[in-house]
């Protein structure tokens, strides 16, 4: 009998065996060695690479070393996206593990935002749930929380501490019965096609006239694109997770178990792959 | 919360009830009657006819109403005839009572009225006192009256035996006409109320009957009891003035109005006396304008005066039944009405519908708002159908129209987050400079905007509401349920109510009765708005199901996922490095040796993880020792004495003695049974400060202890259930090797965890049907959850908790000694017992001082005297016997200078756990076939006792359905106390007189079976309980000795003798294995003497199902277990069982050869 429950310890424990390689161009004493790597799909790249950095810095000369910064396949990946976006957005229906490849020059202002320390993810990431809490509450749960229950949350997701962080979630994820679900789901959707990064817009897990939204109804308002014509084939998968809910998934469900810690809801909408 | 219902008379006589889930009034069936007014209490309902006859609606339920007729037929030796019935003069009738008093021939039995049946003819009981007799049914004795035995000697004179006939009550859910049987009435009847079922449990099912005449007499029904629902007869009850209307709540409270306006109260009320000694007159509440109406409840006294104003009595209860003031309430209404809980329900005079009043709660009584219950009814909804459906056709056709609408709020509820929320998120966003991306909100914010061109005129009810949410969300209050979704539908309320009724008329009701109507203030009803409601519930029951598609394409991806990406991954280093985490805190130890006393002591948890993410945690408990802090003195490391290694985490079960009293103040103690402890039976005590605390700890513990052993979510099927003398579930996963021979895993290494809730018994079998019964005799059946009770969060599973309640008696004992001067005071010798105590008599227990068990537990009546304790009592509950302590007999004698009185107190407990209630029969003892693993049985036979002794049979349980649709009547001669039906659908059950029977032909074609065979009980001895595994039977008597039944075959299923086993047994539990476990009634420890050991029986096998020894296993305090869920096989091979604690872990590949390797 499988438990809700379960969904999220599956969602927390989520790996990417990933391949850390250096860049050719970088200078270096000797070769470098690639590094293996299981990355927590709901972390940051640059909150679970320490090791990766110091395994890299022992062949490097220290004036040779800038901010350190991750490119796959030419594209540079964003460290303020969950690495599990990343991969499913980027990476998915490749060959594991997943091949990263490490720069320490030319850091691509454009493209990527500095990352000088942890307590930087950690501001991110508390904007985000506080965030999601003003769309789901207005506010109101995370406002209550004391700066140490912030603290549990930020610590939970830093040290990999399941209960820890869920002990304190749980409050994020409650919502007055008779409402049927959130305000507002915090979501967003990434997809390849339009310049915009992701979507991200007001909606009710449950219509108007009191009807439980699902996914499908979600893209049919926000990207129609995504879903399949009718005896067509597939052009996209919607991609949560790693996984692909079916469409007729309560949308309130989703938020509730399958968010980032970040409490949003992250959909990445990619290519179905050809073959 | 069972379902109920509510019962009300429209104005033109028809009846309707209103279900507590329900959303529609329904029309009472047979209704070719018209009625004036109705009364109910939960099993049925009264009424006044049109025709000014009183009618009885008997509520069907699975419980046959059934009345055992008997009478005895005397005989006298003489040496002509033998046993003849020619009597001596002097000798009582041929036929007669069981006093020989009453003349009762057969014939002169007549069914007391059409609504009755007789079940069978008449026929000789042949069992006398759980024997059976040789022939004919017929006992013994020197003389009438004496002693009857049931053999025959050779001074045996007379003879009797026992003529039996059942009839049975046949009007069930109709109106059956009370016939004024020999006192006919003067004048028709005006106004009836019933109440009084909580005055007293015995009869079952009785009820005071109150009605008044035209004429303004007041009229009391005798005798109405669950046997005999209708009652025996009217009784006058004499009166200071005439009376107009009266009313009777389910206590002792009865008020009836005069016609001059004052109203009087019944006093005197009490279990003996249900009718009450006297009047008492209470002034209106203005003197001008008199009292017409009025309502009374458990604790409180609604009224209404001639000007429809309300009236709230103030200082109502039990003890002062006159309260104190009138305090005026808001509203006009015609009639009102209170129901269970004090809930009160009235007719306005405005609109003539009916009101239910919000916020009543036994903290104020008076409640909050009046609120209209607005379902239609059952004709209405048929008559509109048309149009309801149209309506939500309609609703789909234009969604687009709808979305627009729901546009509109959302953008007012923008706007007014853009000045509240904006301001929080501002300083967030800043630390992110250069993020082009955060747009969130801001860009989000007007996409609505341009929406919602699409209606001219938005719908401003709907903009409305959005506000209306809002501030209900702002306040963040718990408000009424009920409330809110009134408050979020306003808009597609109006417009349904408007359909409704604009076919119809709106429905005027007359009159409603509350009193078999179980609401409380937490009640989740559904009156007040119907199609919205009904559109929600709809679709959010549907998806809780576990097999839904998309629930299980998730659980299936999620599982696909974790191989692709992490299966073949395992050996790669993990990004995040685990920690050791700990907890400490300080508690108090108990020191087992001298100076025995509580030491404040260092408590710590540490807990790591392993390289393959298992937990593993030690837990220290030290103190400072002549406060050298440096110098800790680690007085207890039991996991080192256990596992030298400390890989295994071996703390075992916790179990919770809560509440220990020490000096003034109260412990809240909790002990840890390791193996050791278990094998000495005397577990680490520790007291924390708090309960809250102590529960923290326990969870914590509980959680870590399961993290070790890898066990999480809910118990297995096969797992083995107990329950402690508190209440308390605890639950173990047996393993393979538990049964295992020659050498099965020691009882003491069994780690029990607890499951929330709070039961007396529990059964299971092996496909995972779990039942329980409460200490106030509820059913409840296992959900699949887990957790529950003080296990929050994570150690509980989120669905499938369910509050849970039980109720059971607090007794304390009044205590008396005779002196020839003053007859029987409350001055006892210096010697004696506390004159008030527990009943060892060791313990001083006043009625003040006395508290409930736990915070857990509420106080929910008052004391009162108990009569129901063994051995009977007089009139007022004295028990007698000749010293302290003695045994006690209810009849004083020239011999007896003390005296004893139980007082009880009913205490509540509210917890939550994975169970759920199966209302309405009060069970006593519950069996499930014990199935193995493997069987597809769709059907699982599920047998159980009624409270009050009935054998019923469950239908419709299976794996899917554990709680089964409905109860069977199985028909016995005699009420029975235990049940139990083996693998092979054998059923065993012991009667109440203390003899067993076997069910014959009992099979799947056939659940219900034949008949019973009657086994008589070993000599001299009473059984008690019994157990059936897969073809052993095993029974405990009342001195706990535990018999196997020899000769069991499949030819001869009955069995020949009685084979002693074991004394000292309180309860047996045969498994499908045919294993045998047994709660030991006293097993010595190593400080104390243990009550309630678990003790697993050994050297079970095939040939020998008797065994040989017992294992003992966790102890002190266990007062129930069942093992009938495990199915699994032992290894046949034998290992040896004691694991080697030393074997180390398998190791992972170190992480630097994992990447050289990749490499």
């Amino acid at each position: 009998m499988a438990d809700d429950k379960d969904v999220l310890r599956d969602v927390w424990f989520g790996r990417i065996p990933t391949c850390f390689t250096l860049n050719q161009d970088e200078i270096t004493e000797r070769e470098a060695e690639p590094y293996y790597l299981l990355l927590p799909r709901v972390s940051y790249l640059t909150l679970v690479t320490d090791k990766v950095k110091k395994h890299f810095l022992k062949v490097m000369r220290p004036e040779d070393v800038e901010e350190m910064w991750f490119e796959y396949e030419g594209t540079p990946l964003k460290w303020h996206y969950p690495i599990g976006v990343l991969f499913d957005f980027h990476a998915s229906n490749t060959v594991l593990p997943w091949s990263i490849t490490v720069h320490f020059k030319n850091f691509p202002d454009h493209d990527l935002l500095h990352c000088p320390s942890s307590s930087v993810i950690e501001a991110h990431f508390m904007s985000s749930i506080k965030e999601a809490d003003a769309l789901k509450h207005k506010s109101q749960v995370i406002n209550d929380m004391q700066k140490k229950d912030h603290k549990q949350l930020w610590m939970g997701l830093q040290n990999d501490k399941f209960d820890q962080f869920w002990a304190m979630n749980r409050k994020l994820m409650e919502y007055p019965t008779e409402e049927g679900g959130f305000r507002y789901v915090p979501f967003r959707i990434y997809q390849t096609m339009s310049d915009r990064p992701f979507i991200q817009k007001l909606f009710r897990p449950v219509s108007p006239e009191g009807n439980v939204l699902t996914l499908g109804d979600l893209l049919k308002e926000m990207y129609p694109a995504a879903l399949p014509n009718q005896g067509e084939q597939k052009r996209y998968q919607v991609v949560i997770h790693g996984i692909e809910p079916l469409l007729e998934t309560p949308l309130q469900w989703l938020s509730e178990h399958l968010s980032h810690p970040d409490n949003f809801l992250h959909i990445c909408i990619i290519q179905a792959p050809t073959d | 919360m069972p379902v109920t219902l509510l019962w009300a008379v429209d104005v033109y006589g028809r009846v309707y009830s209103l279900s507590t889930v329900g959303q529609q009034w329904e029309q009472c069936h047979d209704t070719h009657i018209e009625f004036k007014r109705v009364t109910a209490a939960q099993q049925c309902c009264w009424g006044i006819a049109c025709d000014n006859n009183i009618y009885l609606n008997v509520h069907a339920s699975d419980l046959p109403i059934r009345y055992q007729e008997e009478t005895y037929e005397n005989q006298r030796w003489n040496p002509v005839d033998g046993f003849s019935d020619r009597l001596l003069p002097s000798d009582r009738w041929q036929w007669s009572d069981v006093t020989g008093l009453q003349h009762q021939p057969l014939d002169s039995f007549q069914l007391p009225s059409s609504s009755w049946e007789w079940e069978g003819d008449w026929y000789v009981d042949e069992n006398f006192e759980g024997e059976p007799t040789e022939k004919g049914g017929w006992s013994y004795a020197i003389d009438f009256p004496a002693t009857y035995t049931n053999d025959k000697k050779w001074k045996s004179c007379v003879r009797r035996r026992r003529w039996i006939r059942y009839r049975r009550y046949k009007a069930m859910d109709s109106w059956a006409k009370i016939t004024s049987e020999h006192t006919t009435l003067p004048d028709p009847f005006s106004d009836i109320s019933c109440g009084g079922w909580e005055i007293s449990e015995e009869p079952r099912g009785q009820l005071c009957l109150w009605a008044v005449s035209l004429q303004g007499k007041v009229w009391f029904r005798e005798g109405i009891c669950h046997h005999n629902p209708e009652g025996s007869k009217w009784e006058e009850v004499p009166l200071p003035a005439e009376v107009v209307q009266i009313s009777c709540g389910p206590g002792d409270l009865v008020w009836a109005v005069l016609w001059e306006g004052q109203l009087i109260i019944r006093e005197g009320i009490s279990r003996d006396c249900p009718r009450g000694t006297s009047w008492t007159v209470v002034d209106p509440p203005s003197p001008d304008v008199g009292a017409a109406h009025v309502a009374v409840g458990v604790n409180v006294v609604w009224a209404l005066t001639k000007d429809n104003k309300v009236w709230f009595r103030h200082g109502v209860n039990s003890h002062n039944p006159c309260g104190s003031s009138w305090i005026s309430m808001v509203g006009e209404m015609i009639m009102i009405n209170i129901g269970l809980n004090d809930q009160v329900f009235a007719i306005s005079c405005e609109d003539w519908a009916v009101y239910f009043r919000q916020g009543v709660t036994s903290s104020e009584l008076s409640g909050k708002t009046w609120k209209a219950i607005s379902v239609p009814r059952d004709r209405d909804r048929s008559n509109s159908s048309a149009s309801t459906n149209s309506q939500q056709s309609a609703g789909c056709f234009f969604c687009g129209e709808v979305g627009a609408q729901s546009a509109v709020s959302e953008m007012e509820s923008d706007t007014e987050k853009g000045s509240t929320d904006g301001t929080s998120l501002v300083p967030e966003e800043e630390t992110l400079p250069g993020d082009g991306e955060v747009i969130g909100l801001c860009a989000s914010a007007d996409i609505p905007l341009s929406q919602s061109d699409g209606p001219d005129d938005p719908k401003w009810s709907n903009v409305d509401l959005a506000e209306a949410q809002g501030q209900q969300a702002q306040t963040g209050a718990p408000q009424d349920s009920a409330d809110t979704c009134s408050l979020s539908s306003v808009a597609t309320y109006t417009l349904v109510m408007e359909d409704l009724y604009g076919v119809d008329e709106r429905p005027l009701w007359a009159w409603v009765s509350g009193g078999g109507c179980s609401v409380n203030s937490h009640s989740q009803l559904t009156w007040f708005n119907t199609l919205v409601q009904s559109v929600q519930s709809l679709s959010l029951s549907v998806s809780p199901a576990q097999t839904t598609a998309w629930r299980r394409q998730i659980f299936e991806q999620l599982g696909e996922r974790t191989r692709r990406e992490m299966d073949n991954f395992r050996h790669y280093e993990q990004a995040i490095e685990k920690s050791v985490w700990l907890k400490k805190g300080t508690m108090q130890w108990w020191r087992d040796w001298k100076p025995h006393k509580w030491i404040d002591v260092h408590f710590a948890l540490e807990q790591f993880s392993g390289p393959e993410g298992n937990k593993d945690g030690i837990l220290f408990i030290y103190y400072n020792f002549y406060e050298e802090k440096k110098h800790c003195y680690y007085c207890i490391l039991f996991f080192s004495l256990l596992c030298p290694n400390f890989s295994q985490f071996s703390l075992l079960p916790i179990t919770v003695t809560i509440l220990v009293p020490v000096l003034n103040d109260s412990k809240h103690t909790f002990g840890i049974y390791t193996p050791e402890r278990t094998k000495q039976r005397w577990p680490i005590r520790l007291a924390v400060a708090s309960e809250l605390e102590m529960h923290d700890w326990l969870a914590l513990l509980s959680v870590s202890c399961c993290d070790s052993r890898g066990i999480q979510g809910p118990p297995s099927h096969q797992a083995i259930w107990s329950i402690t003398c508190k209440g308390d579930i605890f639950v173990s996963e047996p393993s393979a090797a538990l049964e295992a021979m020659p050498y099965p895993t020691p009882s003491d290494q069994m780690f029990w965890r607890q499951v929330g809730g709070h039961l007396r018994v529990v059964e299971c079998n092996s496909v995972g049907i779990v039942w329980g019964i409460g200490y106030d005799h509820t059913a409840w059946v296992y959900t699949g959850g887990y957790g529950g009770g003080f296990f929050q969060g994570l150690a509980s599973s989120t669905d499938n908790i369910y509050t849970q309640t039980d109720v059971k008696s607090i007794y304390i004992y009044e205590n008396q000694r005779w002196n020839p001067v003053t007859g029987y005071t409350n001055r006892g010798l210096p010697t004696d017992r506390y004159m008030w105590s527990d009943a060892s008599g060791l313990h001083k227990c006043t009625k003040t001082n006395m508290r409930p068990p736990s915070p857990h537990w509420t106080w929910v009546s008052d004391w009162a005297i108990d009569y129901g304790i063994s051995g009977g009592t007089d009139r007022e509950g004295w028990q007698y016997a000749a010293d302290f302590p003695a045994s006690y007999h209810r009849h004083k004698t020239m011999k007896d200078f003390v005296r004893r009185r139980r007082w009880a107190r009913k205490c509540k407990l509210t917890t939550t756990g994975p169970w759920q209630e199966i209302p309405p029969i009060a069970l006593s003892d519950v069996t499930i076939l014990p199935c193995a693993a493997q069987s597809s049985v769709d059907m699982v036979p599920l047998w159980a006792i009624s409270n009050k002794g009935d054998v019923l049979c469950r239908l419709g349980v299976t794996s899917l359905t554990p709680a089964g649709s409905s109860w069977l009547h199985i028909g016995t001669d005699q009420p029975f106390k235990s049940i139990s039906i083996g693998a092979l659908s054998q059923v065993w059950a012991i009667a109440r007189d203390g003899s067993a029977f076997y069910r014959g032909s009992v099979s799947p074609q056939r659940p219900a079976g034949g008949c019973w065979y009657h086994i008589p009980a070993p000599a001299k001895q009473k059984l008690k309980q019994v157990s059936v595994g897969k073809t052993s039977v095993y029974t405990v008597d009342e001195n706990g000795n535990l018999w196997y039944r020899q000769g069991v075959t499949p030819s001869y299923p009955q069995g020949s003798s009685w084979e002693h086993i074991s004394n000292n047994v309180r309860k047996v539990s045969v498994g499908p294995l045919d294993q045998v476990w047994i709660i030991a009634d006293k097993v010595q420890g190593s400080h104390s003497l243990s009550c309630g050991t678990v003790c697993h029986r050994l050297g079970i096998q095939p040939m020998e199902p008797k065994g040989q020894s017992w294992d003992y296993g966790i102890g002190g305090g266990w007062d129930h277990i069942t093992v009938r869920g495990n199915s699994m096989e032992p290894p046949l091979i034998c290992l040896p069982s004691r694991r080697n604690p030393l074997a180390p872990a398998p190791q992972s590949p170190c992480n630097t050869e994992v990447n050289s390797n990749a490499a």
